[in-house]
């Protein structure tokens, strides 16, 4: 019997040890790993037959002429408002039954009214989004149904529907009272902030997949640089001091490692700037006058390991992403020892980043490509509302109650536009 | 009114971004000017006078000193003093006393309850050293290496072969800086290596010395023959020794790719990871660094540019990327000023087609290795002697075509000798050291070469033969400055 019991654990140590190897061969094999975030699984998921959006028929003053005076709005980072309404249009969510829809669109571009820098105003963004509310109110019911609540708005300006570039003036203001219980789908977020409102939908900004696709270099071309980041460290024109623009951390990383071989960052414009980002470890993606930046997307794209220096920051999809194991995070408090930080992160931790990377879906999930494609960040928005249905029953409200006030807000908002 | 007069003044921002500090709207929009106003404005005045005066912005000083035991936003760590951010600055500031935001309170405590962030002036945090650490910098390099591994695993070649490298050489001046420069190539490379070193005269301790520095798996053998200082004699005694090398490479039965290195060549690190490519006999293209600077005056501009672009030696592709034929080295535009001798003052060029620019499969000199294919001559079988490897081969249409179809190339080729009379220090070690220095003008060289006609221009720019190499290595990265 002694000796039966002694093989039988003989075996069993044969047979852990041979899956062991085998997990590890397996493992070490795989260049993707699957990615799924706080929500599950869902990169992936498609949203077709899960919901359905009733796009609004706005008179063409609130999208198409906007346009037509500025074509400069199609390839900026905020063009993510128009590329959205064009998919919307001709994508199989839409219908052209309100009564079944459980979602409603209106196409105002309200980030479109350009400097001739080609930077947004963001002045008459709240007129114009209240004169397109009180249409939408007047010529349906379904806003007053539910005083907006089963409606979602794009807003990809700097502070969301604050609607300021300068985030003291945003905070003052505070999200558009009429959007109070709208949804919002937008490129800033922040945790704790006025501007980024419970339930809304964190987007990446735009940034042109055509362009970065004819930068790409052959993936064998070894990674030899360390710390890679090409951008202001000092915003001379707006902040001479300093310690305004990123809240000093930018300044901080500049004044700390200038002299670091391991740390390539300076302010040139190269032409070659993507292709080094694929040369690189690490991408530094630190805040500027707002946390987020399109280095993110850029970063993701090359499979560069971005290190995200914005206190708070809440990242595009993060229930669908999970951020933390694709990304470093960086407090601005320890921004002088990035060196020590980046140097101590394990290779295999760092070698799981990249493989998470690698995978095609998280690529695809930053990108906005036209014609849609599956899994991008279109379907992702869509998975996000489909994720909130289906809807509270506090959404619909009784005949004749009503939460919001017209005229709450700053009182130049309300003029008509 | 006032929309317009905002957009005007952001249409007159000469900078990128049209971000401004806070005040300078909610001065133009407040219309009514109450007390409180007209006491900030004649303070703000002084304070700008006093500026203008100073040459700084005091106001970050003062309220440093009024703020620095608040506990709200000034950070402990340690920190550059506000007097030299001040002075910093200074051109800077001397220009923003002129706008807005003198006096504007540096920590606008704006924030929202359970929120850390604060929107306000930062301090910029600076470590008390800020300059590279040496520990961090090897623990950066090996997280760099073990990425670059794992990108070869994945993308790289799967099954790598041992390179068999045949490198035939002699002891003489230049000898260390050519033969150290193949050998830092060859310890870049990230497969298994063999080092046939072929030494004509015998071997040295000169050779035997410098390569035993490499670290690397090295068959030194010697050749009884010394090179002669013809370069037409010495390419035949090169063959014969890259032949020899051959012979050990069959005896030996060492499996992998051969290549030939010659020790003046300079190779490419792509060139290691394409040879793993080939099958049985591969060629690559070749591009020949002879100098081609035409003296005569009677060359014209049309010549000139034909000539200032290097040629390369090496297999020709038709359109759909099949062996079509050879490109070799023109000898036209140099007919006249060939060098001949090793001292020769004159352009040094290379033979129709270099060994250097071959590899192939060591087994196909196997004496039986099974299934080496029928277009293989048998070394031992050759009549004399072979000029290049095609000679080898029974049909030169076999011969696969590398790098890109010959348009990457892969190796440059180059020859500089010093006079063959010409000595240096053995091991190049000076001992005992010197004592006398004579100066150079008192020592002419013991008898000179024949002087070559007067309107020739000695070639100088070959003195340097040691170029850097494809910045596709790992390259040392030039500091920046803002």
């Amino acid at each position: 019997m002694e000796i039966w019991r002694w093989v039988f654990i003989g075996i069993l140590f044969l047979a852990a040890f041979v899956v062991k190897i085998e997990a590890f061969k397996q493992g070490h094999r795989q260049s993707t790993e699957r990615i799924s975030g706080s929500a599950g699984d869902v990169l992936e998921d498609d949203p077709i037959g899960r919901l359905k959006v009733f796009v609004y028929e706005l008179p063409s003053k609130y999208n198409k002429k906007i346009l037509q005076k500025d074509e400069r709005c199609l390839n900026h980072m905020f063009a993510a408002e128009i590329y959205m309404h064009r998919f919307l249009l001709s994508s199989p969510v839409r219908t052209l039954n309100p009564e079944e829809a459980d979602w409603f669109y209106t196409p105002v571009y309200t980030t479109c009214d350009l400097t001739p820098n080609g930077l947004p105003l963001p002045f008459k963004s709240p007129r114009m989004m209240r004169s397109a509310i009180q249409l939408i109110s007047s010529n349906w019911p379904y806003w007053n149904r539910t005083e907006g609540a089963d409606h979602f708005f794009l807003v990809p300006h700097d502070f969301g529907a604050c609607f300021h570039y300068q985030e003291e003036k945003a905070i003052e203001r505070g999200i558009l009272p009429l959007l109070q219980r709208a949804t919002l789908v937008q490129t800033f977020g922040q945790r704790n902030h006025v501007c980024l409102k419970e339930g809304s939908i964190t987007i990446p900004p735009y940034a042109p997949p055509q362009k970065m696709q004819t930068h790409l270099i052959p993936e064998k071309t070894p990674r030899s640089i360390f710390v890679y980041f090409r951008g202001l460290f000092y915003d001379v024109g707006n902040d001479p001091e300093g310690g305004y623009y990123a809240r000093g951390a930018r300044a901080a990383v500049w004044e700390n490692f200038k002299d670091n071989p391991l740390f390539d960052i300076s302010t040139e414009h190269p032409t070659t700037y993507y292709e080094d980002m694929q040369r690189a470890v690490f991408c530094l993606c630190p805040l500027g006058w707002a946390p987020w930046s399109p280095r993110l997307v850029e970063a993701v794209i090359f499979g560069c390991i971005p290190v995200i220096i914005a206190d708070d920051i809440v990242l595009p999809f993060a229930d669908a992403i999970p951020w933390e194991e694709i990304g470093v995070f960086v407090d601005e408090k320890d921004v002088p020892n990035l060196d020590t930080i980046l140097t101590s992160i394990p290779p295999e931790v760092i070698l799981r980043k990249q493989r998470l990377l690698a995978n095609p879906s998280m690529k695809q999930a930053m990108l906005f490509p036209q014609p849609a494609q599956p899994g991008d960040a279109f379907h992702q928005v869509l998975n996000g509302l489909a994720r909130k249905l289906p809807h509270d029953k506090s959404v619909y409200l009784k005949p004749g109650e009503k939460v919001l006030h017209w005229t709450a807000g700053l009182v130049g908002d309300l003029k008509p536009w | 009114m006032k929309v317009s007069a905002l957009q005007q003044s952001y249409l007159n921002r000469r900078s990128y971004s049209f971000r401004s500090s806070g005040p300078l709207d909610s001065s133009s929009d407040s219309a009514v000017k109450s007390p409180a106003a007209i006491f900030w404005l004649v303070l703000h005045g002084l304070c700008c006078l006093i500026s203008l005066v100073l040459g700084f912005r005091f106001s970050r000083l003062v309220f440093f000193f009024l703020f620095s035991t608040s506990s709200t936003n000034f950070y402990a760590s340690p920190f550059r003093s506000t007097a030299e951010l001040a002075n910093a600055f200074d051109v800077h500031s001397v220009l923003s006393t002129n706008s807005i935001t003198n006096i504007e309170l540096p920590l606008l405590n704006k924030t929202v309850a359970n929120s850390r962030v604060v929107v306000g002036r930062h301090g910029i945090r600076i470590r008390p050293w800020p300059h590279p650490n040496p520990t961090e910098v090897i623990k950066a390099h090996r997280i760099i290496e073990r990425v670059q591994k794992e990108q070869r695993l994945q993308f790289g070649v799967t099954d790598a072969r041992t390179v068999i490298v045949i490198t035939p050489t002699y002891a003489r001046t230049f000898q260390a800086l050519h033969l150290t420069g193949v050998m830092h190539s060859l310890m870049l490379v990230p497969y298994d290596l063999v080092w046939i070193v072929v030494e004509a005269g015998g071997v040295s301790n000169e050779t035997a010395s410098l390569i035993g520095k490499s670290g690397l798996k090295t068959i030194h053998v010697g050749f009884n023959q010394r090179m002669p200082n013809s370069w037409d004699e010495r390419n035949k005694l090169e063959s014969k020794m890259r032949i020899f090398a051959l012979r050990i490479v069959r005896e030996k039965k060492l499996d992998g790719i051969v290549m030939f290195a010659d020790d003046s060549n300079m190779h490419s690190m792509e060139l290691f990871d394409e040879i793993q490519n080939v099958k049985w006999f591969g060629a690559f293209s070749v591009g020949i660094l002879a100098n081609s600077i035409n003296t005569d005056e009677t060359a014209d501009q049309k010549e000139e540019e034909e000539t200032s672009r290097m040629p390369v030696q090496g297999p020709a592709c038709d359109s759909s990327n099949m062996l079509a034929g050879w490109h070799t080295f023109n000898t036209l535009p140099f007919a006249g000023k060939i060098a001949v001798y090793i001292d020769d003052r004159v352009t040094v060029l290379p033979r129709k087609l270099e060994w250097s620019g071959f590899v192939l499969n060591s087994r196909l000199l196997w004496k039986d290795g099974g299934d080496k294919p029928e277009w293989i001559k048998d070394i031992d079988m050759l009549a004399g002697d072979i000029e290049s490897p095609l000679g080898l081969v029974k049909d030169p249409s076999v011969v696969e075509p590398l790098g890109n179809c010959g348009r990457q190339v892969l190796l440059w080729w180059l020859r500089v000798e010093a006079r063959a009379d010409s000595k240096f220090p053995p091991r190049w070690i000076i001992d005992p050291p010197l004592e006398i220095t004579v100066p150079s003008k008192r020592t002419p060289w013991p008898d000179a070469p024949p002087e070559l006609p007067a309107n020739e221009i000695p070639v100088m720019g070959i003195e340097e033969p040691i170029v850097k190499h494809s910045t596709k290595t790992r390259t040392s990265r030039s500091k920046r400055r803002s």
